[in-house]
């Protein structure tokens, strides 16, 4: 929570609100890569796609 | 109230610890571990500063980080984004770092922090000062002024590679400008030191010790020069410059430049690390070396401009290169230039926890009246060093008095022997500054050969840096920037230079190197220069004293100081470290606070 919030002051800050989508999208790949290396999540993932 | 300062993840990462204002303890983690620039997060080097102050971690009062890293998030995205689809590979890279770790610094300092102490204080404040306030800060603070400009330079912090701005006592740190990513000085030098086959970030300084060996009003260097002026930069009237971003792979690639392109350019193949150096070599270094003097010196008229300041600060990496300082204060820009000793981004854990105290506080920090002190770091106690001789069953002689021990060792250095001097508490900076020394005669004409080849390891045409008490300096050189730090070089008196014969141009590199070319022939660089340090009584007094004692025996009062470290290692930090050095090498003679040991 307190990343998020700092993210959204630093957002703010710099008016950068472009980044948002960007960001989300490397998360999101991020923990794809993440649950698809060896988790439980593993073989769910190949049939969402 | 009690700062920690902490430098990690990119290289040389640090610790310090400021109480009141004061700088008290600072470190680097290479010290510690004994990997060349460590870049880990300071683990020990926090715990030493810790454990010396005899505070615990809940007794900080806040953590000072030398950079935003949101900041340079935003700018690995946007450059990135803007070079895309180039650079997919260096992107791919780097990104699962950031995502899982540099991101969220907060957590990973207090995640760290966690397993060197109790942090029962969680609400302890971590501030992030920017990367160049960090360097303007750990300049300013440390300075002898009341009021200076400054101008701090380096490859990049978040997406500043160069600021100037305004300090003050009372009024702060104020940035007035920047350049910013991907025109950077430093990124610049950095590219000639991977062409000619140096190891970035590590190898500046061996290209700047090649340089000399080149003439700079050769005919090839100037034909290098306007290669270098008319494809690669262009310099702007206002101190500012654009690189020419066809030649330089580094804003987005996993190298420093396009190879072919650069290849073609000098008509000069990218040389290999193991290769041998030639002339063309040390002039593409020399052409480097002189297009970054006039970046700078661009620069420094333009912060003279817009400041009217008498005095300046300079730190950050190109602040380490001491030829081009010398040439910055020989015009006179500014009434005086000061350069802390650790001006690179080891010093930036000095300066984000000078700028937390200072800056914003009502607190008006006081005028240093005294030079700053590099001694921060780890200091041994004699109860340690004998425990550590008797279990290595070394013979050794314990000399209470320190004037006997002086002269002892000043005689061991008039016979032409080499010295690990370790005394004292460890530098805090790139340079040994006489607590951790390997030292020797200078006058003797074969001991750079044999410091290089049997001590060091290194490369041969590297010169050595001398060291000199402040009441002899104008005996041996000519009048020039004094420093306690070894950020300035000086010119060896004409009347010790030996004259260079004819046709000495066109000797090897290992010719000329091997010429002794003054009454100090193994400090004295191919250009008569050498990165002095300057000793006083009030600054070192016991490397004071030993220069003092060695005058009385040799006549001489200049000195070989080299760090004590063999090639590629950090400098020694403990007397174990010093001791194994010692035993790998072929030192003659071990100075162990009050111990000496002999071969």
């Amino acid at each position: 929570m307190e990343f998020l919030r700092d993210f959204f002051l630093f957002l703010k800050e710099r008016k950068k609100w472009w980044l948002v989508p960007l960001l989300l999208i490397f998360l999101l790949l991020g923990a794809l890569l993440f649950f698809s290396s060896g988790s439980a999540l593993a073989p769910f993932i190949y049939t969402l796609f | 109230m009690i700062i920690l300062g902490i430098s990690a993840f990119y290289h040389d990462s640090a610790a310090a610890l400021v109480e009141n204002g004061k700088v008290r303890y600072a470190a680097q983690e290479e010290r510690f571990t004994r990997k060349k620039n460590d870049a880990s997060f300071p683990v020990h080097a926090i715990r030493f500063c810790l454990s010396e102050a005899e505070y615990s971690l809940n007794d900080v009062d806040a953590i000072a980080y030398y950079e935003k890293p949101f900041l340079k998030f935003e700018r690995l995205l946007e450059t990135y984004y803007a070079f895309a689809p180039k650079g997919f590979l260096s992107f791919a890279k780097a990104m699962p770092v950031w995502l899982t770790e540099k991101l969220f610094m907060k957590q990973v300092i207090r995640k760290h922090l966690k397993n060197i102490g109790a942090l029962k204080k969680l609400s302890v404040p971590i501030r992030f000062p920017e990367h160049h306030l960090s360097h303007a800060a750990s300049a300013f603070y440390t300075s002898p002024f009341e009021r200076s400009a400054f101008l701090t330079v380096d490859g990049v912090g978040e997406w500043a590679t160069t600021s100037f701005g305004m300090a003050d006592r009372t009024e702060g740190v104020r940035i007035l400008g920047e350049l910013h990513f991907p025109d950077s000085p430093g990124l610049f030098y950095s590219s000639f030191t991977y062409f000619l086959g140096f190891e970035v970030n590590a190898g500046e300084y061996k290209m700047m010790g090649l340089a000399p060996y080149s003439n700079a009003s050769s005919k090839n260097v100037q034909h290098f020069v306007q290669c270098i002026k008319q494809h690669l930069i262009d310099l702007r009237p206002d101190g500012s410059f654009q690189l020419n971003k066809a030649y330089f792979a580094y804003p987005v690639g996993l190298r420093m430049v396009n190879d072919r392109q650069w290849e073609k350019l000098f008509a000069c193949k990218r040389r290999q690390p193991d290769a041998p150096l030639l002339q063309v070599h040390a002039d593409l270094a020399m052409a480097a070396q002189l297009v970054l003097e006039e970046i700078l010196l661009n620069m420094l008229r333009h912060v003279k401009a817009q400041t009217k300041a008498r005095y300046l600060c300079m730190a950050g990496g190109v602040a380490l290169n001491c030829v081009a300082n010398s040439v910055l204060h020989a015009q006179q820009v500014f009434d005086d230039i000061f350069i802390q000793p650790a001006a690179g981004d080891a010093g930036g854990a000095l300066g984000a926890a000078l700028a937390v105290a200072h800056i914003g506080q009502n607190t008006q920090p006081e005028t240093n009246h005294t030079p700053f002190s590099p001694y921060l770091g780890v200091k041994s106690s004699h109860h340690n060093i004998v425990q550590l001789l008797r279990t290595h069953h070394c013979t050794y002689n314990y000399i209470e008095n320190n004037d006997d021990l002086m002269q002892q060792t000043a005689h061991h250095l008039a016979a032409n022997k080499v010295v690990g001097w370790f005394r004292g508490r460890a530098e805090f900076g790139p340079r040994a500054l006489g607590n951790r020394s390997i030292l020797a005669s200078a006058s003797h004409p074969e001991m750079q050969r044999t410091l290089n080849l049997k001590i060091k390891f290194r490369e041969g045409f590297r010169p050595f840096a001398p060291a000199v008490c402040a009441e002899d300096y104008d005996t041996w050189f000519e009048p020039g920037k004094q420093s306690y730090y070894m950020q300035f070089t000086g010119k060896i008196k004409q009347a010790k230079r030996i004259p260079l014969p004819g046709g000495f141009e066109d000797w090897s590199l290992d010719e000329k190197r091997q010429f002794p070319k003054s009454a100090l022939p193994a400090i004295t660089h191919i250009d008569y220069s050498a990165r002095i340090q300057v000793v006083t009584q009030e600054i070192n007094p016991d490397f004071w004293n030993l220069l003092q004692a060695y005058k009385k025996v040799s006549q001489v009062g200049v000195l070989i100081n080299t760090s004590f470290n063999v090639k590629d290692e950090p400098i020694v930090n403990t007397p174990e470290d010093a001791l194994a050095c010692f035993m790998k090498t072929e030192m003659d003679v071990l100075v162990l606070e009050n111990c000496i040991i002999e071969k």
